[in-house]
C-alpha cells in the first residue's frame, strides 16, 4: 500500500472519550468555548500501563533483595540485632501522610480539569505539600543514618547494618525519583500542560513507595 | 483496546544531525544502532575466542600484539593463564550480554515491534533513546577494563563469588576490572529494563485498529513475551551487581565467608554466602538464556511461515509453547547449582521443571518440522538460516536433556559438555536467528537487497562450520575435559589435544567465514539492488510501506487490520498466494 507522507496531527487539545475504571473517575467533558484547562490524554495513553510495568520491576527488585536478607541470616553466626532509630517512625507518618495529601492534589487536579469554576491555587497548595512532605522523608532517612552513625553501625559493620543501609538507600534513590516526578506535576500544572495519565501515573508510583516503604519497615522491624 | 482515533505525532520529523542519526528518538534508528553496537561486540568477541582457541593448542606461541594489549597478560605476546581467564570472561559477557540480549531482541525488536503492530513509534521514545545510550555506555565501561589497571576480570560471565568479590588477591584484574564489569553489568540492566518497560507498554496499548493480541506475528509475540521475561529477571540482577560492588568496594560480607586466606592474606570480611550470589545470579541467569532464543525463535518461525507460503500446523501453539517456556524458565535456575552444595534434595525440585521446559520447545519443533513436510519452501539465506536454527536447536537442546539430571550432571557439571551445549543453544542457534532476521530485513531496513549467493555460501560454511567447532566439545565432556583451563596437561587431556587442534582450526575457518556476511553486509548497504516494498511476498505490516520506512512509518495513515498474519496458501487475492494483513479482501481460516 503505497504511503503518501501526510504532515501528522500534532497534538492539540480535544474531546476526551469518557473513560471508565482507573478510579479516575468521570469524564472529561465537552469543552466550553473549544478550550481545555490541561491536555487530554492522547488515545492509547501509555503512562498507566508504563508505571505498572516499572513498578513490578521494582517489586522484583525487592523481592531479590528480601531473599537475600533471608539467605544471608540463614547463612549467618553473626546475626545482630540493632535497634530501628525512632526517627523512623517519623518518616513513616510523613511518607503515609504525603500519599494522602497527593490523593487530595488529585481529585483537586480533576475537578480543576473539569470545572471552570474552581482557581488552581487549592491543587498546587496540596501538590506542593505532597513535595515537602516527600524531602521531610528524605531528610529523615537520612537523620535515621546519622543515628545509626553514631552508635557505631556502618555499612560493613555488620550484616544487619549493610541490610539496613541497602534497603534504606535503594528506598530512598526510587523515592528522590518520586520528587522528580512530583516536581514535574507541579511544573507542568504550573504550564497547563498536565495530562490526566501523567498525573495517574505519577500518584500510583507515589503511593507504591509509600507501600513499599511500609513493607520495608516491617522486615526491618521484624528480621533486623 | 485499539483505538480508531486520529493518528497523534509522538515527536516531530528529525531536523538536525544529532537528532536523525545520533540521538534519534525514532525507533527504527535505535534498532539500527543497538544492532551496530551488537555488531561491534560479536566481532571483538568472536577475536577472544581465537585468542582463546589459538592459546589452548599452542600455549606458548606468542600472539602479535597481545603483548601491546596487555604487558602483563601476555609478556612477549604469551598468553599467561589467568589472562586466559580474563579473555574468557570478557568473551561470555560481551557474547551474551551485548550481542544475545541486543541484537534479536533490542535491535530488531525495537525496529519492527511497533511496525508490526501498526504503531507509529514506541511507548516512549524518549526512554527508548536513553536506553540505546545506556546500554552504550555499559559497553564503554565493560571495554575499558581492558585497558586499566592490570586488566580485565577472570571470574568468567557468571562472576562466582567469593573470587569475584574479594578484590585484587584474587588475581590478576580482581582488582579495578571486576569492579567495571560489576557496574557495567549493572548499567546494562538499567538499560535493559527500560527497554522492556517500551516493549510491553508499547505491544498492550499502540496496537492499531483491528491488530488484536491473536493476529500478532509470532516474532511481535516472542519480542513481548521476551519483554516480560526480561522485565523480572534483570530487576534481580540488579541488586546482585550492587551487593557485589558493595563487597568488592565497601568492605560488607554478602557473599564473602569468613576465615578466607587468599594470597597469604586473611580477608577482613566474614559471614557470607557464596551461595547467595549463585543463586541471585542464576535467578536471572536462566531466564536470561531464553531472553536470548525467544525472539530467534520468533523471528525464524515468522520467516519460515514466509518461506513455506503456508502457515504453522498450528500457531497458537508456538506462542503458548514460547508462554510456557517463558513461564518455567524462572523455575529451574538450580540446574546451574546441582554441584554447589546445596541440598541435594532441591536438585530433584529443579530438575523437574527443567525436564518440563523440553515439552514446549520439542512441542514447537515438532510443530516447525511437521509444517515444514510437504510444503514448497522458498530457498534463500533467510529461510536457510532459519532451517540450519532448528538443527542448531535440536542439536544444542537435546544435550540439555543429560545436563537436567542431577545423577549425569555430576560428571559433565564444568566440562565441555556444558560449554558444547549452550555455545550450540546461543552461540549459534540464536545467532542464526540474527542472521536469518539480518537477511530477511535488510531490505526493509536499508532499502537494499542483500547478495543472494553470498548469503548461501555464507549459510553452508557457517553450518558446517560450527557443528565442526561444537559437536566434539560434547565428546570431549564426555572425555573428562574440564572447561575454563588454559592448559591441557593432565594425564587424561593430554590425548584430547588433537581433537582441539581441529576445533581451533573449525573456528578460525568459520570466523574467516563471516567476513563474507561482513562483506555482503557493507556492499549492500550501499550498493545492493534497490529493494521493493515487499521483496519476500510477506504479509506483516511493516511490508506495507516503503523500503526503507518514512520516519514516521505509516505516513501519518492509521493501518487498520483485517486478519491475522498466516493468510498464505489458498487465499483469494489479488496479490497471489498471499493476503496482506491491512488487505481488506476476504480472509481464509486461521489455522
Amino acid at each position: 500500500m503505497a504511503t503518501t507522507l501526510q504532515p501528522p496531527q500534532t497534538e492539540k487539545a480535544r474531546e476526551l472519550r469518557p473513560r471508565g475504571g482507573n478510579g479516575a473517575g468521570g469524564v472529561q467533558g465537552p469543552p466550553t468555548g473549544g478550550e481545555l484547562r490541561n491536555l487530554a490524554d492522547r488515545p492509547g495513553e501509555t503512562a498507566r500501563t508504563g508505571i505498572w510495568v516499572a513498578l513490578a520491576a521494582i517489586g522484583m527488585t525487592f523481592a531479590a533483595l528480601t531473599s537475600a536478607l533471608y539467605v544471608r541470616e540463614g547463612a549467618a553466626t553473626d546475626w545482630q540485632h540493632i535497634a530501628l532509630p525512632g526517627v523512623l517512625w517519623f518518616n513513616t507518618l510523613a511518607l503515609i501522610a504525603s500519599s494522602v495529601t497527593l490523593e487530595i492534589a488529585r481529585r483537586r487536579v480533576s475537578a480543576y480539569m473539569r470545572e471552570r469554576g474552581t482557581d488552581r491555587s487549592s491543587s498546587t497548595f496540596w501538590l506542593n505539600a505532597t513535595l515537602a512532605l516527600g524531602v521531610v522523608f528524605v531528610i529523615g532517612q537520612y537523620m535515621a543514618w546519622l543515628k545509626l552513625r553514631s552508635e557505631g553501625l556502618y555499612l560493613p559493620t555488620n550484616p544487619n547494618s549493610s541490610f539496613f543501609y541497602v534497603f534504606t538507600g535503594v528506598h530512598a534513590v526510587h523515592v528522590l525519583g518520586g520528587l522528580g516526578g512530583l516536581t514535574r506535576l507541579v511544573v507542568k500544572f504550573r504550564n497547563r500542560s498536565l495530562r490526566r495519565s501523567t498525573m495517574d501515573a505519577t500518584s500510583y508510583y507515589w503511593h507504591f513507595m509509600g507501600a513499599l516503604w511500609l513493607y520495608l519497615m516491617f522486615i526491618l522491624w521484624v528480621k533486623l | 483496546m485499539s483505538e480508531a482515533s486520529a493518528p497523534v505525532a509522538h515527536h516531530g520529523p528529525p531536523q538536525s544531525f544529532i537528532r536523525k542519526h545520533v540521538f534519534s528518538l525514532d525507533h527504527k534508528v535505535i534498532g539500527k544502532q543497538y544492532y551496530a553496537l551488537a555488531l561491534v561486540a560479536v566481532v571483538t568477541g568472536m577475536v577472544l575466542s581465537w585468542l582463546m582457541r589459538i592459546h589452548l593448542v599452542w600455549p606458548n606461541a606468542p600472539i602479535p600484539g597481545l603483548g601491546l594489549l596487555s604487558k602483563t597478560g601476555a609478556p612477549g605476546g604469551v598468553m599467561t593463564p589467568e589472562y586466559y581467564l580474563s579473555l574468557m570472561t570478557m568473551h561470555g559477557t560481551l557474547m551474551v550480554f551485548f550481542v544475545l540480549t541486543n541484537a534479536p531482541f533490542a535491535a530488531f525488536g525495537n525496529y519492527f515491534l511497533p511496525i508490526q503492530i501498526g504503531a507509529e513509534d514506541m511507548a516512549f521514545p524518549r526512554f527508548n533513546m536513553m536506553s540505546f545510550w545506556t546500554t552504550f555506555i555499559a559497553f564503554v565501561i565493560l571495554i575499558s577494563a581492558f585497558f586499566v589497571g592490570d586488566g580485565p576480570p577472570l571470574a568468567g560471565w557468571t562472576a562466582y563469588a567469593p573470587l569475584s568479590a574479594v578484590g585484587k588477591d584474587s588475581g590478576p584484574g580482581e582488582g579495578l576490572g571486576q569492579t567495571l564489569w560489576g557496574l557495567s553489568i549493572f548499567v546494562f540492566c538499567i538499560a535493559s529494563l527500560l527497554g522492556a518497560l517500551n516493549f510491553i507498554a508499547t505491544t498492550l496499548d499502540l496496537r492499531t485498529k483491528g491488530m488484536t493480541l491473536a493476529r500478532m506475528p509470532i516474532s511481535t509475540w516472542a519480542w513481548f513475551i521476551t519483554s516480560c521475561i526480561s522485565l523480572l529477571a534483570f530487576a534481580v540482577l540488579m541488586p546482585a551487581c550492587l551487593l557485589l560492588i558493595l563487597d568488592r568496594t565497601a568492605g560488607t560480607s554478602f557473599f564473602i565467608p569468613s576465615g578466607l586466606n587468599i594470597s597469604d592474606h586473611l580477608q577482613p570480611h566474614q559471614g557470607g554466602s557464596p551461595l547467595l550470589w549463585q543463586h541471585l545470579f542464576w535467578f536471572f541467569g536462566h531466564p536470561e538464556v531464553y531472553i536470548a532464543i525467544l525472539p530467534a525463535i520468533g523471528i525464524v518461525s515468522h520467516i519460515l511461515i514466509n518461506s513455506m507460503r503456508k502457515p504453522m500446523l498450528s500457531h497458537k501453539a508456538i506462542i503458548y509453547c514460547m508462554m510456557g517456556i517463558g513461564f518455567l524458565s524462572y523455575m529451574v535456575w538450580g540446574h546451574h547449582m546441582f554441584l554447589s552444595g546445596m541440598n541435594p534434595f532441591s536438585a530433584l525440585v529443579f530438575s523437574f521443571p527443567t525436564l518440563m521446559i523440553t515439552i514446549p520447545a520439542t512441542i514447537m519443533t515438532l510443530i516447525w518440522l511437521g509444517s515444514l513436510y510437504g510444503s514448497r519452501l522458498r530457498i534463500t539465506a533467510a529461510s536457510l538460516f532459519a532451517l540450519g536454527f532448528i538443527s542448531m536447536f535440536v542439536s544444542g537442546g537435546v544435550s540439555g536433556f543429560f545436563l537436567a539430571q542431577p545423577s549425569i550432571d555430576i560428571y559433565l557439571h564444568a566440562t565441555y559438555f556444558v560449554v558444547g551445549h549452550f555455545h550450540m543453544v546461543m552461540g549459534v542457534a540464536a545467532i542464526f536467528g540474527i542472521f536469518s532476521g539480518t537477511y530477511f530485513w535488510f531490505p526493509k531496513m536499508t532499502g537494499h537487497m542483500m547478495n543472494e549467493n553470498l548469503g548461501k555460501l555464507h549459510f553452508w560454511l557457517t553450518f558446517i562450520g560450527t557443528y565442526c567447532i561444537f559437536m566434539p566439545f560434547h565428546y570431549l565432556g564426555l572425555a573428562g575435559n574440564v572447561r575454563r583451563y588454559s592448559a591441557f596437561s593432565d594425564d587424561f587431556l593430554v590425548p584430547l589435544i588433537p581433537v582441539h587442534k581441529f576445533i581451533t582450526y573449525a573456528a578460525l575457518f568459520t570466523g574467516a567465514a563471516q567476513l563474507i556476511f561482513l562483506y555482503n553486509l557493507l556492499y549492500s548497504r550501499f550498493k545492493g539492488a534497490v529493494a521493493p516494498a515487499n521483496p519476500w511476498e510477506c504479509t506483516s505490516l511493516e511490508w506495507v510501506m516503503p523500503s526503507p520506512p518514512p520516519w514516521d512509518n505509516f505516513g501519518g495513515k492509521h493501518v487498520v487490520v483485517y486478519h491475522d498474519p498466516y493468510q498464505y496458501g489458498d487465499v483469494q487475492s489479488s496479490t497471489g498466494d498471499y493476503l496482506m494483513q491491512d488487505s481488506p479482501e476476504r480472509a481464509g481460516q486461521t489455522p
